[in-house]
């Protein structure tokens, strides 16, 4: 029971390709919908049936945010795909587009329809260039095969889709920043509200959804909202992409049911290597809070569970898995540096608060930490969190929390002996 | 309205109104960097969070719109540990220099540290420097001090229309910075110091020379522009050491051009004149006030006495106070001379006695911004009006005003210009005849055009240019209200500066007339309309500033007038002034274009005297003396005054300037005169003549932008800006290539008897046909500002 959404083609010959795409149904779907005009109402109620949640990292219900797109807005509306996936940890809207853009295309082109627009961008990262190329060569198919572009299938809808390169910019990510950036200005969050789905792309309506809710739709289009959230559990619907990676035998994505526990995720990915013991997993990409093994142990993979029992949130469903050889404030210290280099600098707490962090994390790391050390962490952290623009203020301030919270006794240590307690 | 509360106290509040502005109008105090009222929203420093109840999370009230109900605590706990810590963060990379930073005193970082800092850092780590940057003459950086707000930024792409600043980088790397090599250039760009919160960007000339508590504070007005703009000159041992804008809303806003700003340098000049002087032979020597009046009023009763009143010319340079323009009309007409003008700048009179008051702008200031269709014809809108173009600029921006401009020079107002035409001044007349012939012909316009014009326009063949502009000024398109039409048609200086400046202003009166629209006059200098008012014009009959150059006096008083720089015709005025045999000069400067002068009485510049301006759209307001005067030098209506008793004239008893300006208004409220006397119509059309062409190359001599007046031309920052666009004599590709010319290449430049060398410049904004010289120091041998210019390759 594996790959059964968006890595449908993953085992086909040159799945890449509109011919393969097509041997497995692929755009009959659109086409029903565009030909037999299928209400949009009909779509969003699917989309809401099935559960899908924005598999970006925020789990926003997906066919609810469709549904706040303004129907009978009398002017041009904008669709965008985030594959700007650029956290440690995230890689699997890389694998879609390598191994299915189609899907992607094909979902976006039903989302379009729902939602009355006309012209759609996908947002692909700065350092993923061969994807970019897949992506553009699949666009020319899909316009040569007449599924893009004006009056699809002879009737008077249109949409055409643009990919549109990043520079690799981590916060461009945020669905804001990623909208200035395709605007052409420097990649900044903006003030919410208003929300992209009033004021977007060049002050436009616009729906932003991440990679992996597109290439969904097709599904749930085809087998219906109950057949995808069958695949899944309550309020966690579908199939998930987990991006395994870290101290694992066989890192890699993994697309399986939601819910599915986790000692199963870990077997997929070879479990933990060298016969080693897990010590904590990151379960969502370096932004969710870090769980310790025996926690982690308890988790099935979907929102509530990470959520509940695991104290951390399911993200993008990106695993980062780390042994007992794990020095937890190195760790902390290259996440923090991150944080600190990814910081946009457009607002106060994140752009000084990232620096700080960072440099009193190294200091520690260095040998050089003192007492009050684990206090001010902490209480720097607090007060960026949820006093920013954005939310990478706090995306920066989780793992310190988290790191100290649960592994509190091994800064500790650093900081009496100015050295790691695993090396003793 | 919205029924809310914030810290307890109920109030209403206008629907869309954000926290902020809700807490400023109850004069709740809410700490803020990023937050501007006249910029947009930008919410990135944090400093205004406050607690509202039912939200988790502290929000900033800058952006936070307000709803009905909502409860909001400023001074909550939660509110106020937001605070303290966004304090802290600007804090911890901000450098401890208060003590040798100029914002000391000033600094909103300061003031706010004082409420919501700690009293001691957490931060031990290394703190950022960032290095400075090189922006200009007028804006000095210390970057390191930057909390990154922002509002530099919005300022200068929204108010000043180009984006001259941005933040680079990301993260605790970001940083302000100008464009690659580039300055801050915009003509607004001091309001940059007033607006920075920190010591970041701070004045260059006053740099270092002052603490803000040592200074004094007095209230005056702008002398270089027609806005009246109010002005603070902040005084320290008798010295203006800076200038800032004093808050008014319906002239300046908050805001004011680096001309306003920065012309105060000039006060200081070292050219200023301190004493009397008194030419024996070829020499100046310097002299005392009783000798060199005594010296002054003898020689001008002696050539009255001998030719009759008719003898003496009178020339007021515009940037006069009210004041002094009337006591040099009174004295004139006293001694029986009419001929009295303040127009130095103009070339056609053929208007005078055709109007019914004096011209004005039409509207008031804030009125402009307002606007949804604007025709302006004949002006280099930056040059001339920097504050004015901004509300200009406001309108396009947040109203989608249509602007149309009809110049012989296409410089970028930065703002959308709708439609445009760049074209000779000979066939503005033209155009703006099919401009009436297209308009004539709309159907919604069906007012009825005098028989003169009607037969005119027979012959005139409407461009599809004149077309499309006539649409939109007469409100073709949608949502337009044609009740209660918001369009204007203004003219320029460049248009008043014109031989046909009458035809013009008859059309554009007709064309204004035509589509409901406001007709107004954009006012040369700070005084125009209150010299006009004042009457400093010639009597019937009696020679105006032209005239009196082109039939030579032999006495000429010349009241703060640098000829040279200050006339329509450099060469016609060396002329006069030579043959005359007497030229009584007041003057604040000891220039060297008063070589013909005879004697040179020192008198103040405005802000060592009292009197009154009048804006462009009559707001009459008098100011007093912001400096004791320099030396020797008397504000200019004492020695008018004097003048006249020494002339023997009666009348000239004036104990203040006060009273000078009563007997101006004629004991009435300003208000009340300026209500009855400004009036843009004319008593009838002039003649307009659509066949006259002039065949020969034309000069297009704008005024530069700091070469306005005398103060302006000695302000050492704003020169060095004006150094940056060197002289040159401008011209289109097309020309240059039918004259044989390379760019760059140097050129002979004529007029009349005189000649100039200057590099040829190519540049595709100067109309066909016309060769771009402006007017300067550098070009003070040539003529007419428009007229015949001959250019060929230097030999």
């Amino acid at each position: 029971m594996a790959n059964e959404v968006c890595f449908r083609t993953l085992d086909l010959p040159n799945p890449a390709s509109l011919e393969t795409y097509r041997s497995i149904g692929g755009y009959e779907t659109l086409k029903r919908i565009v030909t037999e005009k299928v209400p949009a109402t009909e779509i969003i109620n699917q989309v809401k049936i099935s559960g899908l949640r924005g598999r970006g990292g925020a789990g926003f219900p997906t066919g609810l945010k469709w549904s706040f797109m303004p129907r009978y807005y009398d002017g041009e509306k904008y669709l965008v795909c985030n594959s700007d996936e650029g956290e440690p940890g995230t890689f699997k809207d890389r694998d879609i587009i390598r191994y299915n853009p189609h899907q992607v295309i094909e979902g976006m082109a039903i989302a379009a329809y729902t939602m009355g627009v006309r012209t759609g961008y996908n947002y692909i990262h700065g350092e993923i260039w061969a994807e970019y190329q897949i992506f553009e060569r699949a666009l020319e198919e899909a316009r040569a095969a007449g599924f893009l572009g004006e009056n699809l299938f002879g009737t008077n809808f249109s949409f055409n889709l643009f990919a549109h390169h990043g520079y690799g910019a981590y916060i461009c990510g945020e669905e804001t920043a990623l909208i200035e950036s395709i605007e052409g200005k420097k990649g900044q969050p903006r003030f919410k509200p208003p929300f992209p789905a009033s004021y977007g792309v060049f002050g436009k309506p616009t729906n932003v959804n991440n990679t992996e809710s597109y290439a969904s739709i097709p599904y749930i289009m085809q087998h219906g909202g109950q057949a995808f959230q069958d695949l899944g559990v309550p309020n966690s619907g579908g199939t998930k992409i987990f991006s395994v990676s870290g101290h694992v035998e066989k890192p890699g994505n993994f697309e399986i049911g939601m819910g599915t526990p986790f000692p199963d995720l870990l077997a997929l990915a070879g479990g933990v290597w060298k016969g080693r013991k897990l010590k904590a997993v990151i379960p969502g990409g370096s932004s969710t809070a870090v769980v310790p093994a025996d926690m982690m142990m308890q988790c099935t993979m979907d929102y509530d569970s990470i959520s509940k029992v695991g104290k951390s949130s399911l993200g993008a469903g990106s695993v980062i898995v780390m042994d007992e050889s794990t020095d937890m404030v190195k760790a902390l210290s290259r996440l923090s540096y991150f944080y600190y280099e990814e910081s946009c600098g457009q607002c106060t707490p994140c752009r000084e608060g990232t620096g700080w962090l960072w440099r009193v994390v190294r200091r520690i790391a260095e040998g050089k930490g003192r007492p009050e050390d684990l206090e001010l962490l902490t209480d720097v952290s607090n007060n960026i969190s949820g006093r920013t623009i954005c939310a990478l203020g706090d995306a920066a301030a989780t793992p310190v929390i988290s790191f100290i919270k649960h592994f509190r006794p091994e800064f500790e240590y650093y900081i009496e002996h100015g050295r790691s307690m695993l090396a003793a | 309205m919205l029924q809310i509360e914030i810290d307890g106290k109920a109030v209403e509040v206008e629907h869309g109104s954000t926290i902020i502005e809700a807490a400023d109008k109850l004069g709740i105090p809410i700490p803020r960097f990023c937050y501007h009222k006249k910029l947009s929203v930008a919410a990135n420093c944090r400093m205004c969070l406050v607690q509202v109840e039912k939200f988790a999370k502290p929000l900033p009230a800058c952006a936070t719109p307000v709803s009905d109900g909502m409860k909001i605590f400023t001074r909550s706990e939660a509110a106020v540990d937001a605070q303290k810590s966004v304090m802290e963060f600007l804090l911890i990379n901000h450098p401890l220099d208060c003590p040798i930073c100029d914002q000391g005193g000033e600094c909103e970082l300061q003031d706010i540290a004082v409420g919501y800092g700690a009293s001691k850092t957490r931060y031990t780590e290394e703190k950022r420097v960032v290095l400075n940057k090189n922006i200009g003459p007028l804006v000095a950086t210390d970057m390191t001090r930057c909390i990154q707000c922002t509002r530099c930024v919005r300022f200068l792409k929204e108010v000043g229309g180009m984006m001259e600043l941005g933040l680079i980088n990301r993260g605790e790397h970001a940083e302000i910075t100008a464009y690659v090599d580039k300055s801050v250039d915009s003509e607004l760009s001091g309001n940059i110091i007033d607006l920075c919160p920190v010591g970041a960007l701070t004045s260059k000339p006053f740099r270092y020379t002052a603490r803000p508590w040592e200074l004094a504070r007095r209230p005056t007005i702008s002398a270089h522009d027609a806005l009246g703009s109010q002005l603070e000159m902040h005084v320290k041992n008798n010295r203006v050491l800076r200038t800032i804008p004093r808050e008014k809303e319906s002239i300046n806003e908050c805001w004011i051009s680096d001309r306003d700003r920065f012309a105060y340098e000039g006060l200081n000049s070292d050219e200023r004149l301190t004493v009397p002087m008194i030419r024996r032979g070829d020499q100046w020597v310097e002299t005392d006030w009783q000798s060199a009046l005594e010296f002054a009023s003898s020689r001008i009763k002696d050539a009255v006495a001998r030719e009759g009143g008719n003898a003496l010319g009178v020339l007021v340079s515009p940037n006069s106070t009210m004041e002094e323009g009337f006591l040099a009309k009174k004295i004139a007409r006293e001694l029986g001379c009419g001929n009295v003008d303040h127009r130095l700048r103009r070339s056609d009179f053929r208007l005078d006695g055709h109007f019914q008051g004096t011209p004005w702008m039409g509207c008031n200031i804030p009125d402009v911004q307002d606007m949804d269709r604007v025709l302006i014809i004949g002006s280099n809108l930056r040059n001339e009006h920097p504050l004015l173009t901004h509300r200009l600029r406001q309108a396009v921006r947040l109203n989608a005003a249509e602007i149309s401009v009809v110049n012989a020079l296409e410089d970028d107002p930065l703002m959308r210009v709708a439609f445009k035409n760049t074209c000779s001044p000979d066939d503005t007349i033209n155009f703006l005849l099919q401009l009436l012939k297209a308009m004539s012909g709309l159907q919604r316009l069906s007012l009825c055009l005098p028989p003169t014009l009607n037969g005119l326009l027979e012959d005139v063949v409407v461009s599809n240019n004149a077309q499309a502009m006539a649409e939109s000024l007469a409100g073709h398109g949608k949502d337009y209200d044609l009740v209660n039409p918001r369009s204007a048609v203004f003219l320029g200086n460049m248009a008043q500066q014109h031989p046909r400046y009458s035809e013009m202003y008859s059309l554009a009166e007709a064309i204004s007339a035509l589509c409901g629209a406001t007709f107004g006059v954009l006012s040369e200098a700070a005084n125009r309309v209150g010299l006009d008012l004042a009457r400093v014009l010639p009597s019937s009959g009696a020679l105006n500033a032209r005239t009196m150059l082109e039939q030579p006096r032999s006495a000429y008083l010349l009241v703060n007038v640098e000829p040279e720089v200050d006339c329509h015709n450099a060469q016609l005025v060396n002329q006069a002034l030579a043959a005359a045999g007497c030229v009584v000069a007041m003057t604040a400067y000891k220039s060297s274009a008063l070589r013909e002068a005879d004697v040179l009485l020192p008198v103040t510049p405005y802000t060592e005297s009292s009197g009154t301006f009048m804006s462009m759209e009559g707001r009459v307001q008098s100011f007093t003396a912001v400096a004791k005067p320099l030396g020797e030098a008397r504000p200019g209506w004492k020695v008018l005054r004097v003048l006249g008793n020494l002339l023997g004239l009666s009348g000239f008893e004036y104990d203040s300037s006060e009273q000078v300006k009563n007997e101006i208004f004629g004991g009435e409220k300003p208000s009340r005169v300026v209500w009855n006397r400004l009036n843009n119509n004319l008593r009838e059309l002039t003649e307009v003549n659509a066949k006259v062409r002039t065949e020969s190359l034309q000069r297009v001599g704008e005024v530069p932008l700091y070469e306005s007046d005398a103060i302006v031309r000695r302000a050492p920052s704003l020169q060095k800006m004006a150094a940056k666009k060197p002289v040159v004599a401008a011209m289109n590709a097309k020309l240059l290539a039918q004259l044989g010319l390379q760019d760059g290449e140097l050129v002979k430049v004529s007029q009349g008897n005189g000649s100039v060398r200057l590099a040829a410049k190519c540049d595709d904004r100067v109309a066909d046909y016309c060769v771009r010289v402006p007017i300067c120091a550098q070009t003070a041998a040539l003529g007419d500002l428009y007229g015949e210019i001959q250019v060929e390759r230097a030999a």
